[in-house]
């Protein structure tokens, strides 16, 4: 018995002091192993009487249960204690750069194509196209300016030297307007459409490009009027630039392919160098800023476009959107729009995620 | 077109404030561009006695004078201008002033130790005139203390924008008559002048075209003296943007600034024979009073005599017959020209003029008689002279457009309530006659009226277009529909794709240079080259995006930017069916610079290669709905690429939907940018569109047993394509091997000379049952033997 006892508590000393798994491991053969005393003293109780097994039996399995506890608990901390170590020297400098993902975006004139389709969606417009490349009878004639009308100098129309197979000209568009023309030929009426694209004027400066982005605007329907005009736009700019002091005035204007024609103004005030929309353009500290053409479509427009203008009337409207975009986002170089600088793309760009959306608002905040 | 206040209110009976004027101008669509007023300027300039002049004690040519500038207290100036001199009348800037020529502020100082309370000032300071050898010298009755701005009458000058349909509106009194309908005054009759006519005129007068010109009208004016005008003359002139030339030249441009009609005045003397209007001849020629020669046809009007052309009808006159100090007889012409053939002349000829202007949007076809008197009454005023009876050739256009008009449209159309008898006063006060059942006739000077609408738009822009309310359009029911085109949801995705994987969205011009156009050019494609371009670097239609995004690429590293990735979602222009365009939707992309720069982990800067286009290639033809995985990739990406290090993404042989690589080196030098550069192009019209997809996915069904993987080495020809050997093995059997994945090549050392080692990671997937070694063997065996036929042998 003193003898179990004292080989025991020299085990759990010798465990105790172990200062390697290989140390631990030594120990346990010698205790608990094969060969280890424990065990052979546990099979010495198979040739024991009962009673003198029950006698032994207590001291040697309590051994073994001491000394299997202790050697866990030893091999616990020794691995515990060699992972720090490990852990340790697998220390590295998080100061160091992580390797950095190029960021992309989305170029503002696209973001603002987005935006105008969101909101107009939700009144019902959807967006169409044309081709750039146009004849003649699409950007003028059919806009009722025919071949010796006096607007059509104003325009500063790129021309190609080809005909179409008609023989009318070929130029770039100068406006948006000719999908009028396409979709109410294709659509016929009622129809609601806004068709944002590219167009182009023999046009070079501070504030021009010779290329640059449209949107029109089309509603004909049987009743609409002035008003319907109005407060569409009314309601595209409070929603545009979210906010719900927008303002608009309309002007008499002249654009052959309505009557009446309006010029649509917007009041705003200049903050820190830059203008920002809203407010009435009398209001002190504040003036009117033009945003676009617009009227109701003229009656030989709609005849050139297949419908009956006894039938069928509405309104066109036609706004810049590098225009609007600039407004909203405070660019203030448009040429800069087209250079592909990555710098400018960066900082006016948008991120993919910033879709725009009528739940979230359709900008995007800087 | 500029006017003066005064000059509006020669014709305009009216109390309202400039300010009020301008407010109305907008409202009724004539836009004010600017209001230039020169009291501003002269503000703190007064009319000033000089009592006493002495010399200056320290200066010889300085005078110190006493000058009353209507305080009573007189005050002291020091003053250098020569005839300076006590009893004289002059102009006083007083300290505060500007001067409108230097923007100096004048202030109390000292000149050489004597005080000065201000300056007199010369007419070139004060930007009246050019005289500078003395101070202004007003007449003895000039009220002292007065300001110089109200003595001198200098008034606003009111500059409008005159939309193109509003010839009527490019005179002054057509600018009044608006004006007075809007409420802003009393139209006054025009004065017209006495005088009498003696005998017939003497110039026979003929037109030979009366579609071009209808009407040609004159009047000899003998014994006239030419020479400058008068100042009053000068400063409406000056006033409207008009440089005065000489009092018979002046008195025409008066006239068609005043009432927007355009007048000649030939020398008589160099005139010989009829004077008639009619079609020039083809290669005719003329000196124009612009000093330019022009070549004229058949298609443009010109007055000629005998001896030839004198005058492009309705656009310039000649040289040769103008007017000169010496001139003592003229002829005077008003004509009427068919304003189609005026405006295709000019263009033709690249010549503008005031009278064209007018000319071509159209002038009042019943004010001949009247501005032909207008005229010469003034010459005979200011000139002298003996005026002849008017004769005349052929008449003006005269009958007048009646419209049916329901005074109900106006609500309808401009969505605003104006009680009819509203209506009927702005109509007639705008010069139209509304009948009882709303007949109304139009004056002939409103070209532009055409139909209702237009009656609509007068009546809405002098009620005020402030006073139409909003209405909100009628919508559906319920949420908005969804209106967006399977294109344009593409496009949207591709967008945002594109530029989620790092890449930055460009906008470049549409047209390139025409080199740029032609080197991306396909064979035996006709590019769309502009006939007038704006420059030669945007002269052609791009064939492809890759050019002008190389070009921004080439920029940016110009500019020191490490590195460029930028696509652009954009059209290329083809050649379509009945010479229109085809507009191909298209996606591009160029990848240059650094692809990584250096870095502590990953060594060295690594530029971009064929393999980041592929992989961009094939990412965004994913995130199109593209069949991906059914993509074969072939060549021929075009010669701007890399021969070898560039492809096509096909859907069967012949639809490509993708090229993409690395850009060869001579297109590089082409665009003088640095490589290497990688490149691709996605053709958006040629991904299939999905076909009629409904929002739930089939069901998921994961296969019960787990998929085994066994890796294969072969060593194969050097020209073998990894994409056919993997194409090889995924068909070696159809029904467990659902995954192949190269994951080694290698070449070199252990491979013979001409061959490579392809590594494959096969996927297999049980069906029923878990394979049993037999059935591994047996595919094992098939992938070899698929190998075997590529030349492929297994390693060992």
């Amino acid at each position: 018995m003193t003898d179990i006892t004292s080989q025991t508590e020299a085990a759990l000393a010798a465990i105790a002091a172990a200062t390697s798994l290989d140390a631990l491991e030594a120990e346990r053969l010698e205790t608990l192993g094969k060969k280890g005393w424990v065990s052979l003293a546990l099979k010495t109780l198979g040739g024991m009487s009962p009673e003198e097994r029950t006698a032994a039996a207590p001291a040697i399995q309590s051994a073994r249960a001491s000394i299997a506890e202790a050697l866990d608990a030893k091999k616990a901390a020794l691995e515990s204690a060699a992972l720090e170590e490990q852990l340790a020297r697998e220390t590295v400098d998080l100061t160091l750069p992580a390797a950095a993902a190029p960021k992309g975006s989305v170029h503002p004139v696209s973001q603002v194509m987005d935006e105008l389709a969101e909101i107009f969606a939700d009144l019902g417009f959807a967006v169409a196209t044309g081709p750039e490349i146009e004849d003649d009878w699409h950007n003028f004639t059919a806009l009722n300016m025919d071949e010796t009308h006096p607007a059509r100098a104003m325009h500063d129309t790129f021309y190609f030297p080809d005909k179409t197979g008609e023989g009318k000209d070929i130029l770039l568009r100068t406006h948006t307007s000719p999908v009028q023309i396409r979709s109410m030929l294709d659509q016929g009426a009622p129809i609601r459409i806004i068709a944002p694209g590219r167009v182009y004027r023999s046009d070079s400066d501070a504030t021009h490009t010779p290329m640059f982005h449209q949107v029109e605007g089309l509603v004909i329907d049987r009743d609409i009027h002035l008003g319907h005009l109005k407060w569409t736009l009314e309601t595209f700019f409070k929603a545009f630039f979210e906010r719900e002091d927008i303002v608009l005035r309309l002007r008499p204007s002249y654009f052959p392919f309505t009557e009446p024609s309006v010029e649509v103004d917007v009041g705003y005030s200049t903050e820190g160098g830059r203008r920002v929309v809203g407010g009435h353009g009398d209001a002190p500290g504040h003036a009117w800023m033009e945003l676009g053409g617009s009227g109701m479509v003229n009656a030989r427009v709609l005849e050139f476009a297949g419908l009956d203008p006894k039938e069928w009337q509405g309104f066109a409207f036609g706004l810049g959107i590098d225009r609007i975009a600039m407004l909203k986002y405070g660019m203030n170089d448009l040429r800069a729009f087209f250079d592909g600088d990555p710098r400018w793309l960066a900082h006016y760009g948008f991120s993919p995620f910033d879709q725009p959306t009528l739940s979230a608002g359709v900008g995007a905040r800087a | 077109m500029k006017f003066s206040l005064t000059w509006l209110k020669d014709y305009l009976e009216t109390t309202a404030s400039v300010a009020e004027i301008c407010d109305a101008l907008n409202a009724i669509g004539l836009e004010v561009e600017g209001v230039e007023d020169p009291a501003e300027k002269l503000a703190g300039f007064r009319i000033a006695h000089v009592l006493t002049a002495a010399r200056h004690p320290d200066a010889d040519k300085l005078q110190v004078l006493t000058v009353d500038a209507g305080d009573g207290q007189p005050l002291q100036v020091v003053c250098g201008a020569p005839n300076a001199r006590a009893g004289m009348k002059g102009v006083l800037g007083l300290p505060g002033a500007v001067v409108p020529a230097n923007g100096m502020v004048l202030r109390k100082s000292a000149i050489r130790g004597v005080e000065s309370n201000g300056m007199m000032c010369s007419t070139r300071e004060l930007e009246l005139g050019d005289h500078h050898d003395g101070i202004i010298e007003l007449p003895d009755d000039a009220p002292v203390g007065t300001s110089f701005a109200d003595y001198n009458g200098s008034n606003p000058v009111i500059e409008v924008a005159v939309t193109p349909n509003r010839p009527d509106c490019m005179g002054v009194y057509g600018i009044a008559r608006d004006l007075a309908a809007k409420g802003l005054g009393t139209l006054k009759p025009i004065a017209m002048p006495a005088f009498s006519a003696n005998g017939a005129c003497p110039v026979e007068i003929r037109t030979d075209d009366p579609e071009g010109c209808p009407a040609f009208y004159g009047r000899v004016v003998t014994g006239v003296r030419n020479g400058p005008s008068p100042d009053w003359l000068q400063a409406r002139l000056k006033s409207a943007g008009q440089r005065p030339i000489s009092l018979l030249v002046d008195l025409t441009n008066y006239l068609m600034l005043g009432f927007g009609r355009p007048a000649h005045v030939y020398d008589l003397a160099k005139l010989s024979g009829a004077v008639v209007a009619r079609r020039a001849k083809d290669g005719e020629e003329v000196l124009a009073l612009n000093e330019k020669t022009y070549t004229l046809d058949a298609e443009m009007m010109v007055i000629a005599d005998d001896h030839g052309v004198h005058d492009i009808a309705g656009i310039m006159g000649g040289e040769h017959s103008g007017v000169l100090e010496t001139t003592t007889d003229v002829l005077l012409e008003i004509a009427y020209f068919d304003p189609a053939r005026i405006g295709a002349t000019g263009r033709k000829l690249g010549l503008s003029s005031d009278a064209r202007t007018r000319f071509e949007r159209g002038v009042d076809p019943e004010f001949l008689d009247q501005g032909l008197d207008l005229l010469t009454g003034l010459i005979v005023d200011l000139a002298g002279g003996t005026p002849s009876e008017v004769v005349r050739a052929g008449s003006p256009p005269s009958a007048a457009r009646v419209i049916a008009f329901d005074p109900g449209l106006t609500t309808r159309l401009g969505g605003v309530d104006v009680p009819e008898a509203e209506q009927k006063r702005i109509l007639e006060s705008l010069g139209f006659t509304v009948g009882a059942d709303w007949q109304v006739t139009c004056p002939l000077r409103r070209h532009d009226i055409e139909g209702p609408a237009d009656l609509v738009e007068e009546v809405v822009r002098i009620h005020g277009l402030d006073k139409v309310a909003s209405v909100a359009l009628p919508r559906v029911e319920g949420v908005a529909r969804p209106t967006a085109t399977p294109q344009q949801k593409l496009e949207r995705g591709l967008r945002r794709a594109a530029a989620a994987s790092g890449l930055n969205e460009a906008v470049t011009w549409s047209f390139l240079p025409t080199w740029a156009a032609e080197h991306f050019a396909a064979e035996g494609q006709a590019l769309w080259v502009l006939a007038n371009p704006i420059s030669e670097d945007m002269k052609a239609m791009r064939p492809s995006l890759l050019p002008g995004l190389l070009m921004a690429a080439k920029r940016n590293a110009d500019r020191g930017a490490p590195a460029s990735r930028l696509f652009e979602i954009g059209r290329r222009y083809f050649r379509g069916g009945n010479g229109l365009s085809d507009e191909k939707p298209t996606l591009g992309i160029v990848l240059a610079g650094e692809k990584t720069p250096r870095g502590w982990q990953s060594g060295k800067a690594k530029p971009f290669d064929a393999y980041d286009a592929k992989a961009l290639a094939l990412l965004l033809l994913e995130a199109a709905g593209a069949p991906v995985a059914n993509l074969m990739v072939m060549g021929e990406a075009g010669s701007q690429f890399h021969p070898g290090q560039s492809a096509t993404l096909r859907l069967g042989p012949k639809v490509v939907l993708a090229r993409f690589g690395v850009v060869h080196p001579a297109t590089l030098k082409a665009f003088d940018a640095d490589g290497p550069i990688a490149a691709v192009e996605l053709f958006l019209d040629a991904i299939p569109a999905k076909k009629g997809a409904a929002f739930a996915r089939p069901g998921f069904t994961p296969p019960a047993l787990q998929a085994v993987t066994r890796d294969f080495a072969f060593l194969v020809p050097a020209t073998v394509a990894a994409g056919d050997l993997v194409r090889a093995v995924q068909g070696a059997d159809k029904a467990f091997i659902t995954g192949v994945r190269v994951f080694d090549v290698f070449a070199g050392q252990g491979v013979p000379e001409g061959h490579k080692s392809i590594a494959v990671e096969v996927t297999l997937q049980p069906g029923e049952a878990s394979f049993k070694d037999a059935e591994l063997k047996a595919i094992a065996e098939k992938v070899v033997a698929a190998a075997a036929k590529l030349g492929g042998e297994l390693r060992g």
